[in-house]
């Protein structure tokens, strides 16, 4: 069942990924990375990280394709640009991207128990369900969140400030008082 | 472990029933006198006519970041307030930290005048 539902959900992703970058209209790839992010949600779901699916569905398939959906709007992509790389060099750049990625995994899961991204596989899994027992599945997150990444966690904050000034510098009325 | 999934299942389906309930009663009860107005996409709107790939205001960019800084700072909110007494002083420090922050941006958003439409 639970393979049945996982194959399911990544070749809707993996279908969804290849009509984002296939698609002819901007909103038609967006929709397309929408399906993707969804099937991501699934996937979550199925590894019991139901909080992480969750704020996939409210942030990413949510909030930010809003965003994506504005820049599209805003940046006027009816008509057809330049490529800024000529069709060969896109090739090339694809096949070393993707050649290297798939190094990465196969290096990944062909490795032994202690390098690859398999190590120590067991044992770590059944310390996370211990305490996804312990402290329930929102704990686990927020216990390291808010003690061992608290400077990331306020670093974060700080990240989020910037992007608002950013917003009110690049969107702010030019006709207000103060004249800038 | 998949029994935990079934109310899950009851809400998807209780909410579609619903939806295409709606939309096939709407369609069986209601009563038919089209007008010109009432049988444009959207009355009383815009009229949509011509290309729609025109630029919009940037005055949307702005909501929507602001949408999303706050919905991120209440995404970071829920995980404390679910643990928030075993997390204990230290942790709610951190969050004030957090929302002061945010505060700031948000007063600096509202003082240049990024809430208002205008």
């Amino acid at each position: 069942m639970t393979d049945v539902l996982f194959i399911l959900f990544a070749v809707v992703a993996t279908g969804g990924a290849i009509g984002v970058v296939t698609g002819r209209s901007p909103v038609a790839s967006l929709l397309f990375m929408v399906a993707t992010l969804a099937s991501l949600a699934g996937i979550y779901v199925l590894f019991e990280a139901h909080f992480l699916a969750a704020i996939q569905v409210l942030v990413y398939a949510g909030a930010i394709m809003v965003l994506f959906l504005f820049v599209i709007m805003l940046l006027n992509l009816g008509h057809d640009y330049r490529a800024d790389l000529k069709y060969g060099s896109w090739t090339l750049l694809s096949l070393v991207v993707v050649g290297l990625t798939a190094g990465v995994l196969v290096h990944g899961l062909m490795g032994t128990e202690e390098t690859g991204l398999r190590a120590g596989g067991a044992e770590v899994a059944a310390a996370i369900d211990a305490a996804v027992v312990e402290k329930g599945a929102v704990g686990v997150i927020a216990d390291p969140l808010f003690t061992d990444w608290v400077v990331a966690f306020e670093l974060m904050g700080l990240l989020l400030l910037v992007a608002i000034v950013a917003a009110v510098v690049l969107a702010k009325p030019r006709d207000r008082e103060g004249g800038n | 472990m998949a029994k935990s999934y079934i109310p899950l299942l009851i809400i998807l389906g209780v909410t579609v029933l619903n939806a295409v309930g709606m939309a096939v009663a709407s369609h069986i009860l209601n009563p038919r006198r089209p007008t010109p107005q009432k049988a444009m996409p959207y009355e009383s709107g815009m009229i949509p006519l011509g290309d729609t790939r025109h630029r919009f205001s940037i005055k949307f960019y702005m909501v929507a970041i602001s949408f999303i800084v706050f919905d991120l700072e209440t995404i970071f909110l829920v995980p404390w307030a679910v643990r928030v007494r075993e997390l204990g002083w230290g942790p709610f420090v951190a969050v004030f930290f957090f929302v002061v922050v945010l505060a700031v941006g948000l007063v600096y958003e509202w003082k240049k005048g990024g809430l208002e439409w205008e």
